[in-house]
C-alpha cells in the first residue's frame, strides 16, 4: 500500500499530478485538488511521476 | 569505474542523475554547479518567494534516495571542456575526467548594453538574485521592469503586492504577446493596469539616469521615469560558453535528437532542460528550446536512460519525443495555464468565457489545435490537453 499526502498549504491546484495518475488525483468542479490517500503498490511509478511534476513539490508518498 | 559528469545542478541535472540510476547505471556521478545551492525550484522566485522572503531551504527539490551517493561539487562552475581528452575544467582549476557528459547548464538573463550607472540594476534567475531584489523593494519604491514576458509580468504583480510603484517598459505591443497573442495579452495588460501597473509598450530604455546608483530611466521617446530599482527581464542567453572549441553548433543551445543525445559529439553526451534544442513530434517543425519548468523533467528522464544505454554499449531509445509543453503563471489572484505551443499558432479563438473574465482560448495553425491557455479555468483544460496529446498519433 502507498500512502499519499498533499501539503494543501503548498498546493496551487495546477492539476499537473492528475495527468500522471488520474485514478488518484483530480480537480473538482471548483478547480480544487481532491485525491485518494491510499493506492496499491503497482501505482508506484505513476505516483513517483506525480511527485516529480508537481510545481510546488507538495506531494509526498510513503510505502505503508 | 566510469564517471558521468553533469554540468548544472538545477532541475535538469537532478533529473538526469535520478534517471541514470533508474536505468541501472550504478557507477560514479558528479554534479557540478556554479551556484552554492543544491537544486531548487525557480518559479517561486518571481512569485511567492519574492513576495514572502527567499528561503532557499524551502525551495530545494526532494532528492531521491537513489542518488545519495552522487558527488556534489557546488560553488565552482565549469569554465572549459575538451571532448577529445574527455575532461572539464572548473573555475577553481580542478580538472575532472568523464566517460559521459551531461549539459544541464540552462540559460541566464540577457543584459542589454545600455549606458548609465549599474547599481540598482537587477536580473532574476537565481535565489541569490531574488534575495537581492527582495531586499530593495519596499512600499513606495519605484521599480522599472524591462520586458513584459512572463517573468517581467510576475515581478510586476509581486512588486505591486509589496506596495511598490511599478512601470513596465517593453518593445512588444502587449505583455506576453508571443505566447498569449495580442487579444489575451491586452486583457492581461488591463488586469495589471487595474492593479496599478504603468505600461510603456513599444518603448525601450535608452539610458539609465544617475551618477553612482540608478535614479531613473530615459526611454527612447525621451520620457523620464524616476526609479531606484531596475529589473531586466528581456530574454535569455544559453550557458554554453564552456563548450566552445569543440566544433559543436552552439548557435541556440545544443541540438539534440529525440533521445537527447547531442548531435555532432563523438562522446556519450546528452543535453536537457532550457539549454537543449530538441525535436517534438507532437508539433513538428524545427527543434526548439522550450523554457518551461516541465521540460527538464521530461528531457531528463529520456537523457538519463539514453546515457545509461550508451554506457552499456546499447542503442538508446530514439522513438519520437512527445512531451507536452506546459506552463503556468500566477499574477495577482489570476492563474494562467498553458498546454502545447500557442506561440506557433496563426489564429486564436476564445472558446469559453471572455478574455477579461475567466476564459479558455484555443490556438490553431493549419494543422489544427496547437495550444490552449486558460485563465482561472484550469479544470476545463484537461480535454484540450488530451486532444493536443493525440496530435502525435
Ligand atoms: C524567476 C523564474 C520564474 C519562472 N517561472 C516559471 C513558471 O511559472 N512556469 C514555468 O513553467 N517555468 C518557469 N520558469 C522556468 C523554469 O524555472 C526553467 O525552465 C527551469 O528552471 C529550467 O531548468 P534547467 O535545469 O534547464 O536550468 P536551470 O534551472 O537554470 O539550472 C541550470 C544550473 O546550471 C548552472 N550553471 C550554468 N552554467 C554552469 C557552468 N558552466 N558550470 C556549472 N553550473 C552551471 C546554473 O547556475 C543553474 O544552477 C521560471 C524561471 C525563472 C528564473
Ligand atoms: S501538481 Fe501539485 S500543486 Fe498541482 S494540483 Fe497537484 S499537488 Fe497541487
Amino acid at each position: 500500500m502507498i500512502k499519499i499526502h498533499v501539503d494543501m498549504d503548498k498546493c496551487q491546484h495546477y492539476g499537473q499530478c492528475c495527468f500522471e495518475a488520474d485514478d488518484v488525483f483530480a480537480l473538482d468542479d471548483d478547480g480544487k485538488l481532491v485525491y485518494q490517500e491510499e493506492a496499491s503498490d503497482d501505482r508506484l511509478a505513476d505516483l513517483e511521476s506525480a511527485v516529480d511534476v508537481c510545481p510546488m513539490q507538495a506531494i509526498t508518498i510513503t510505502s505503508a | 569505474m566510469t564517471q558521468v559528469v553533469i554540468v548544472g545542478a538545477g532541475l535538469g541535472g537532478l533529473r538526469v542523475a535520478e534517471s541514470l540510476r533508474a536505468a541501472g547505471y550504478t557507477e560514479h556521478i558528479v554534479l557540478v554547479g556554479d551556484e552554492d545551492h543544491l537544486p531548487y525550484n525557480r518559479p517561486p522566485l518571481s512569485k511567492e518567494a519574492l513576495a514572502g522572503g527567499v528561503q532557499v531551504e524551502d525551495l530545494h527539490f526532494r532528492r531521491k534516495d537513489s542518488i545519495d551517493d552522487v558527488e556534489w561539487r557546488l560553488g565552482s562552475g565549469v569554465v572549459a571542456s575538451d571532448l577529445t581528452a574527455r575532461t572539464v575544467t572548473l573555475a577553481d582549476a580542478t580538472v575532472l575526467p568523464f566517460d559521459a557528459l551531461v549539459v544541464a547548464s540552462g540559460i541566464r538573463p540577457r543584459i542589454l548594453p545600455i549606458p548609465g550607472p549599474t547599481k540598482g540594476r537587477h536580473l532574476l534567475r537565481t535565489a541569490d538574485d531574488a534575495a537581492g531584489l527582495r531586499h530593495e523593494i519596499a512600499p513606495g519604491t519605484s521599480v522599472v521592469i524591462m520586458g513584459a514576458g512572463f517573468i517581467g509580468c510576475e515581478v510586476a504583480a509581486t512588486a505591486r503586492k509589496l506596495g511598490a510603484e511599478v512601470h513596465v517598459v517593453a518593445l512588444d505591443a502587449e505583455p506576453m504577446i508571443r505566447p498569449l497573442g495580442a487579444e489575451l495579452g491586452a486583457a492581461m495588460r488591463r488586469r495589471h493596469e487595474a492593479h496599478g501597473v504603468n505600461f510603456h509598450m513599444g518603448r525601450t530604455v535608452a539610458e539609465f539616469l544617475g551618477d553612482d546608483h540608478v535614479t531613473g530611466v530615459r526611454l527612447d521617446d525621451g520620457t523620464e521615469i524616476d526609479a531606484t530599482v531596475i529589473v531586466e527581464a528581456v530574454g535569455s542567453v544559453t550557458n554554453t560558453e564552456w563548450l566552445e572549441g569543440n566544433d559543436l553548433d552552439l548557435s541556440d543551445g545544443l541540438l539534440v535528437d529525440s533521445a537527447m543525445v547531442v548531435q555532432g559529439a563523438d562522446v556519450p553526451m546528452v543535453a536537457v532542460g532550457d539549454v537543449a534544442r530538441h525535436p517534438n513530434a507532437l508539433f513538428g517543425g524545427p527543434p526548439r528550446r522550450i523554457e518551461h519548468w516541465n521540460i527538464p523533467t521530461e528531457t531528463g528522464r529520456r537523457a538519463g536512460a539514453a546515457l545509461a544505454a550508451l554506457l552499456r554499449g546499447d542503442e538508446p531509445d530514439r522513438s519520437a519525443f512527445t512531451a507536452m509543453p506546459s506552463f503556468w503563471s500566477d499574477q495577482y489572484e489570476y492563474k494562467i495555464q498553458s498546454f502545447g505551443m500557442p506561440g506557433i499558432a496563426t489564429s486564436s479563438v476564445v472558446a469559453a468565457g471572455s478574455v477579461d473574465e475567466p476564459c479558455v482560448v484555443e490556438y490553431h495553425d493549419d494543422s489544427g489545435l496547437v495550444g490552449v491557455i486558460g485563465i482561472d479555468r484550469t479544470a476545463d483544460l484537461a480535454p484540450y490537453r488530451k486532444q493536443l496529446a493525440q496530435r502525435g498519433a
